[in-house]
């Protein structure tokens, strides 16, 4: 099958990071309108597996583009500045002290304010993070430093997921 | 033969030729079959008029079965030949029985790992059991509508694993049903709201019904019910709160229920109770226990106590599920309840107090999974004004394979969007290695100990290469079913190796044989005359659903093309009248190969179409 490659391409959309989710979703719904396995219920066999292949390429595409770190990666890799995440684990060391910080200050927060604390000087912090990406990516086109950054919010966001779930236990 | 008259979903038929197809709701205490008459869903009832089957069945020593209402009628006097629940059992091993504890069942561990019960009218496997209580609801429908049923939407709990699911496949196919797709619970209630009232936006699906619960956050748009994130416990259910209830009403009277029978009485009269205590405040719990008739007052304070562990975990799990689709509870529009359990005031009570709203109770917990199953089934049989549906649901359990020291490594993650695939790189550890094998888990838990088994997979073929030299690439694929099937290929030398599966819990393929042979109301069928007619059905099936591709997208095709399908399908016309199932087989194989090219090109008009008209903005 030849299934447009480019993801933005099959949702016809403009190769960015900025990107409208409402648009994007709609554009989800509209293509599984089409080539969803329910809209082939009836067909013969080689439609059928036309449209499960089809449907598993548009939700693998979504998956990718809905979520700004995957998108982010995923334009790195267009430009030819692949992110390399699991070989290239190279990080500045202010970064990795930051890093260092805020596990400190995780494992010691003993309350629920202080868990909140430590999540609120994280949001701030990726928030500045998606900022630099997104001027990296649509403003100056500096694929190595977009790489960088997406690399350093790899280490933000698993760390977001601890302290969610700390904050998760500490609900109850 | 003429070709049948068979459109494209999306265009009507002619309503001589409207097609049966059926919602089932296979529940864990009750099961309903339903179905779109004259633009309405509606549940079909049996003779006497009622809608709903018990899903019990009674095995006899003569062979026979008795199901549904006259099976319950025995499930005191003869409990381990009177199978109820049976849902609990699909798909699970007998560890996840046992730990689910006194069931009064005689059990067998068998060796593909489902668990087998023994009966009067010998072993039956639970795909077995539930196949008797679908076959009773194809025969109610086809009683209804006097003809055949051109297939049927079965309902799974969204919670419910690979295993789970297969089983009740099987158990469908078993009872000689086609399965057009299986859908989640909560996803079918929530077609049956949403469609009854043209509801938009964010909405949550609480379903606790006997033995399940699960719960689901959908958002709905003209027609298109999109799951965001479910969750839930494929073992939690009003059958947990009714045996904790009839724990403490015998310690209270200080008897102890030693028989299967007891147990059994003793559970049926607490669920007596607790159906009571849903609009009284004090009831009575009586039942006859070792010959003697216990009597034990209940308040619903009492009840509430006992219930509240159970209605905690759901709880958690909303939470859980709320979390995972990242979306504020404040944003939910609305609170759908499904299952009986959701009848209870304490129910209604924690979901409203963790939703911060009431829940949506104007429709019947009952009949709203089997009523949006029959919406359904009706769109995905082509019939008229049902094609506006689509249904787009995720994988409720993260998919992953064990790895060295008995660790997952996760490979597709939960609330994923099916269908899916997912293709990951193996290569050999020793030279000259030919095989190897794979085992695939269930669950978000990072040991393999603490997941679901679902299958080891036998790789086999693999071309002798010096250790990491070969690459397999293996694509694990979720269906819209939910279903998990897995190809391999080695890159190097691109020889498809060949893949065995072994799946933990379910069935094989010659059990599956062997069942369809033993029967379920075709039993004096001869199995090459039936093998038969399925290969001219599916022949039937092929010619006009090319017939109507051709019509609605034949001018995708060169003439030369056109003409080498048509070949295909004229071919297929004449061996179909023959009585060689083999010819008819492989000219069915020949067409079918005839229109890959033409399928793709189909999907592609069909992505230019769902552009089309939509700005692409510039880049």
């Amino acid at each position: 099958m030849n299934l447009v490659a480019d993801d933005f391409e099959l949702f016809g959309l403009p190769r960015r990071f900025a990107l409208d989710r409402g648009e994007l979703d709609a554009r989800r719904r509209a293509l599984q309108g089409e080539v969803h396995p329910d809209r082939f219920a009836g067909a013969d066999g080689a439609a059928k597996r036309a449209a499960m292949q089809s449907a598993v390429r548009v939700n693998e595409a979504h998956v990718r583009l809905a979520d700004p770190l995957k998108r982010a990666a995923y334009l790195c890799e267009l430009a030819g500045t692949p992110v390399r995440a699991e070989d290239n684990t190279a990080m500045p060391l202010d970064f990795l002290r930051e890093q260092m910080a805020w596990r400190e200050s995780l494992d010691d927060a003993g309350s629920r304010a202080e868990v909140d604390a430590v999540a609120r000087d994280l949001a701030s912090a990726r928030r500045g993070a998606y900022e630099r990406l997104a001027s990296a990516l649509d403003e100056r086109r500096d694929f190595t430093a977009a790489a960088q950054e997406v690399r350093a919010l790899m280490f933000i966001e698993r760390f977001a997921a601890d302290v969610d779930d700390r904050l998760v236990a500490l609900e109850g | 033969m003429a070709l049948l008259q068979i459109s494209e979903p999306g265009a009507s038929l002619d309503p001589h030729t409207r097609r049966h197809a059926v919602g089932i709701d296979l529940g864990t205490t009750h099961s309903l079959v339903a179905a779109v008459r004259s633009g309405v869903a509606e549940c079909l009832p049996d003779r006497e008029g009622e809608v709903i089957l018990p899903s019990a069945v009674r095995y006899c020593a003569d062979g026979t079965a008795r199901i549904g209402r006259e099976a319950l009628a025995g499930a005191v006097s003869d409990p381990t030949n009177t199978i109820v629940s049976v849902k609990r059992l699909m798909g699970r091993g007998l560890a996840d029985v046992s730990k689910a504890g006194r069931l009064a069942y005689d059990f067998v561990d068998a060796e593909h790992g489902m668990v087998r019960v023994r009966t009067a009218a010998g072993i039956k496997s639970p795909v077995e059991i539930s196949a008797e209580i679908l076959a009773t609801l194809r025969q109610r429908a086809e009683d209804t509508f006097e003809a055949d049923l051109y297939g049927a939407v079965i309902t799974v709990p969204a919670y419910f694993d690979d295993a789970q699911r297969q089983a009740t496949k099987d158990a469908a196919e078993l009872a000689g049903l086609e399965v057009l797709r299986l859908i989640s619970e909560p996803t079918a209630a929530s077609i049956a709201y949403g469609l009854d009232n043209a509801s938009e936006g964010l909405y949550a699906v609480y379903d606790l019904g006997g033995g399940t619960f699960d719960i689901s956050l959908l958002r709905m748009r003209g027609g298109v019910f999109e799951v965001i994130a479910t969750g839930g416990d494929s073992a939690l259910g009003g059958d947990d709160i009714d045996a904790a209830l009839a724990d403490w009403a015998l310690a209270r009277a200080g008897v102890v229920a030693e028989s299967a029978g007891d147990r059994r009485a003793a559970a049926m009269a607490a669920r007596v109770a607790k159906e009571a205590l849903s609009s009284v405040d004090r009831a009575v719990f009586v039942c006859t226990v070792a010959g003697t008739k216990v009597e034990q007052a209940v308040a619903r304070a009492d009840l509430e106590a006992l219930a509240k562990p159970f209605v905690d975990r759901t709880i958690a799990a909303a939470r859980k599920a709320v979390r995972d689709a990242k979306v504020d509870k404040a944003a939910i529009d609305g609170i759908v309840l499904v299952g009986g359990s959701t009848r209870m005031p304490q129910v209604r009570r924690a979901v409203h107090e963790f939703f911060g709203r009431a829940p949506l109770t104007n429709l019947d917990p009952d009949q709203v999974v089997a009523l949006g199953a029959a919406r359904q089934a009706d769109a995905l049989a082509g019939n008229h004004g049902a094609s506006d549906l689509l249904l787009l649901d995720v994988v409720p359990l993260s998919l992953g394979i064990e790895t060295m020291g008995g660790l997952v490594e996760r490979i597709i993650e939960r609330n994923s969007p099916i269908p899916t695939a997912r293709a990951q790189s193996f290569t050999t550890f020793q030279d000259g290695q030919t095989a190897m094998s794979i085992h695939v888990v269930q669950g978000e838990r990072d040991l393999v100990a603490d997941c679901r088994s679902l299958a080891r997979f036998e790789l086999r073929g693999i071309p002798p290469m010096v250790a990491g030299a070969a690459r397999i690439q293996v694509t694990f694929t979720i269906d819209a079913d939910g279903l998990l099937s897995v190809e391999a290929r080695e890159e190097t030398s691109g020889v498809e190796a060949s893949v065995t599966v072994k799946p933990s819990y379910g069935l094989s393929d010659e059990e599956v044989t062997r069942m369809l042979g033993e029967g379920f109301g075709h039993a004096e069928d001869d199995m090459a005359a039936r093998a038969l007619r399925e290969a001219q059905v599916d022949a039937d099936r092929l010619l006009g659903a090319i017939a109507s591709a051709l019509a609605v997208d034949g001018e995708l095709l060169s003439s030369e093309e056109r003409a080498s399908i048509e070949r295909a399908a004229a071919d297929l016309r004449a061996t179909r009248d023959s009585t060689d199932r083999a010819a008819i087989e492989r000219s069915l194989k020949a067409l079918s190969d005839a229109t890959e090219a033409f399928a793709a090109e189909r999907m592609n008009r069909g992505i230019r179409r769902a552009l089309a008209g939509r700005r692409v903005e510039d880049l």
